[in-house]
C-alpha cells in the first residue's frame, strides 16, 4: 500500500531532479537582474532612497499570500482527491510561506520607521499579516503534533482552508479601512499608478521571488518525499525485526 | 431531530455536573477580571475605560479553556465513536454539540458579566452593552473554537495546540466585540456597524464551523 503510494512520487523525484538545476539558475539570474535594476531605480521625490525597500518588501508580501493560496489548493487535493503529493506540497510550503511573511513584516517595519516614524502600528494591513504569520506557525505546529503524515495532512488541510478566509481580508484591508498603509497601486482598476522606473524592477523582482518560491518549494518537496521514504523503510525494518 | 435534542440535553447535563467544567469556565472568567486590577493598578477611571476589553478577553480565554473538553471527554469514554457511527450527519452533530456547549458555558459567562462589570466600575448601560455583544459574539467563539477542538481531539496534549490554532482565527470577533461595546458606551462611532459585523461573524462561523469540525473529526477517528 505504502509502496504503491510512492509510485507517483518517484516520477516526481526524477522530473524535479532534471528541472531544479535550470530553475535555480534562472532564479539566480532573474534575482541578480532584479536587484541590479532596483539599485539603479531613481530615488523617490518624497521617500528618497528608502523607496528601494519596496523591491524586497512588496514581493515578499505578495508571496506570503500566494503561498497560502498554494497551500489551500494543496489542501483541496488532500481532502478531495487524496493525492499523496498534495500533502507533501502543503507541508513543504508552510515554512517557506512563514519565511516570506516574516520578511515582509521585517522589511515593512524597517521601511515604516523612516516613513511613518514607527516600527509598528496596529493598522489593518499590518495586523492581518501578523495574524497570517501566526497562522503559518500554527499550521507548522499542527504538522509536527501528529506523527502519522497522512493524518497530519488532513488535519492541516482543514485548518488551511479555514485560514484561507484571512487572505481576501488582508488583500482588501487597505481598501476597506483607511489606515496608515498605502492602498493598492500596482494592480488596480484603470491601470497602475506607479511610474515605469519603479514598476519594471518591481515586476522583475516579483517574478524572481515567485521563481525562488517554486525552486525552494520543489526542493523542499523532494526532501519531504525522501524523508517519508526513510520513515517507511524504518517502519518496514522495525516490523521485520518484530516478526 | 429528537436525537439532536437528546444530544444537546445530555451535553448540557454533563457540562453542568461535576467534571464537566462549564462552571469552572465562569470561575476562570471572574478570576481573570479580578486579576486585572492587580496588574493595571486600582485606577477606577482606567478600569472603566478598558473594562469592555477586559471582559471580552476574559470571555475569550474562558471559552478557550472549556472548548478543550468539547470532544475530548467523549473521545475518552468512547461515546464519540458511537456518535460518529449513528445515522445523524456529523455536521449536525457538531452543530448540536456546539450549541449545547454555548448554552452550558457561554450563557453563564453572560450571566456573570454584571458581577464582573461592578468590579470594573462599569455603569449599568455599559454592562448591558457588553452583555449584548457577548450574547451575539460568543457563539462565534464557540463555533470557531470547535474547529480547533476537532483538530486537537486525537492529539495528546492538544489543549495547547488548540489555543495556538484558534486564537488567531478569533481575533476578528474580539475586535468587533470590543468595538461595538465601546461604541455603545462612549464612542462617537455608531453602535450598529460593528454590531452587525459581529452578528455576521457569528452567522458565518455557524456555517463554516460544523463542516470544518466534522471534517477534522472524521479524519481523526479513522
Amino acid at each position: 500500500m505504502k509502496l504503491i503510494d510512492l509510485a507517483n512520487p518517484t516520477r516526481f523525484l526524477a522530473l524535479t531532479e532534471r528541472v531544479l538545476p535550470w530553475l535555480s539558475a534562472l532564479t539566480a539570474i532573474l534575482l541578480a537582474i532584479g536587484l541590479y535594476q532596483s539599485a539603479l531605480a531613481p530615488d523617490d521625490y518624497q521617500q528618497g532612497a528608502t523607496v528601494k525597500i519596496m523591491f524586497i518588501h512588496v514581493p515578499n508580501a505578495w508571496l506570503s499570500m500566494f503561498v497560502w493560496g498554494v497551500m489551500s489548493v494543496a489542501a483541496l487535493g488532500t481532502l478531495v482527491w487524496r493525492h499523496p503529493l498534495a500533502d507533501v506540497a502543503a507541508k513543504a510550503a508552510a515554512p517557506i510561506g512563514a519565511s516570506f511573511t516574516f520578511l515582509a513584516l521585517v522589511t515593512g517595519s524597517l521601511w515604516g520607521r523612516p516613513m511613518w516614524g514607527t516600527y509598528w502600528e496596529w493598522d489593518a494591513r499590518l495586523t492581518s499579516v501578523l495574524i497570517l504569520f501566526l497562522m503559518y506557525l500554527g499550521i507548522m505546529a499542527l504538522w509536527r503534533a501528529v506523527e502519522d503524515p497522512s493524518r497530519a495532512a488532513r488535519a492541516a488541510a482543514v485548518l488551511t482552508l479555514v485560514g484561507a478566509i484571512n487572505i481576501p481580508i488582508i488583500k482588501f484591508s487597505v481598501d476597506w479601512w483607511n489606515t496608515l498603509h498605502q492602498g493598492a497601486s500596482v494592480i488596480r482598476m484603470g491601470g497602475s499608478t506607479m511610474d515605469r522606473a519603479f514598476l519594471i524592477p518591481l515586476l522583475i523582482m516579483a517574478v524572481a521571488f515567485s521563481l525562488l518560491f517554486l525552486t525552494l518549494h520543489l526542493a523542499a518537496m523532494r526532501n519531504e518525499v525522501l524523508r517519508r521514504r526513510v520513515r517507511t523503510l524504518q517502519m518496514m525494518q522495525a516490523s521485520n525485526q518484530g516478526a | 431531530m429528537t436525537a439532536l435534542a437528546a444530544l444537546i440535553r445530555r451535553d448540557i447535563r454533563i457540562a453542568l455536573r461535576a467534571g464537566g467544567g462549564a462552571l469552572i469556565g465562569v470561575l476562570f472568567f471572574v478570576t481573570v477580571v479580578v486579576v486585572m486590577p492587580f496588574a493595571l493598578g486600582p485606577d477606577l477611571a482606567l478600569l472603566k475605560r478598558i473594562g469592555p476589553a477586559i471582559l471580552w478577553l476574559g470571555a475569550m480565554l474562558a471559552s478557550l479553556l472549556t472548548l478543550d473538553r468539547l470532544f475530548t471527554a467523549d473521545q475518552d469514554d468512547g461515546s464519540l465513536d458511537v456518535i460518529a457511527m449513528s445515522r445523524t450527519p456529523m455536521e449536525l452533530t457538531c452543530a448540536a454539540k456546539a450549541i449545547a456547549h454555548w448554552l452550558a458555558a457561554g450563557i453563564p459567562l453572560i450571566v456573570a458579566t454584571p458581577l464582573a462589570g461592578i468590579l470594573l466600575n462599569l455603569d449599568a448601560q455599559a454592562t448591558f452593552a457588553v452583555m449584548l455583544t457577548l450574547l451575539v459574539g460568543t457563539p462565534a467563539l464557540t463555533f470557531i473554537g470547535m474547529i480547533g477542538a476537532g483538530l486537537a481531539v486525537t492529539l495528546r496534549r492538544g489543549g495547547l495546540l488548540l489555543a495556538v490554532v484558534v486564537l488567531p482565527l478569533s481575533i476578528p470577533v474580539l475586535i468587533f466585540g470590543v468595538a461595538a461595546s465601546n461604541a455603545a458606551i462612549s464612542g462617537p462611532t455608531p453602535f450598529g456597524t460593528p454590531f452587525s459585523i459581529l452578528c455576521a461573524l457569528s452567522l458565518v462561523s455557524f456555517v463554516i464551523g460544523p463542516f470544518a469540525a466534522a471534517a477534522s473529526l472524521r479524519q481523526g477517528l479513522d
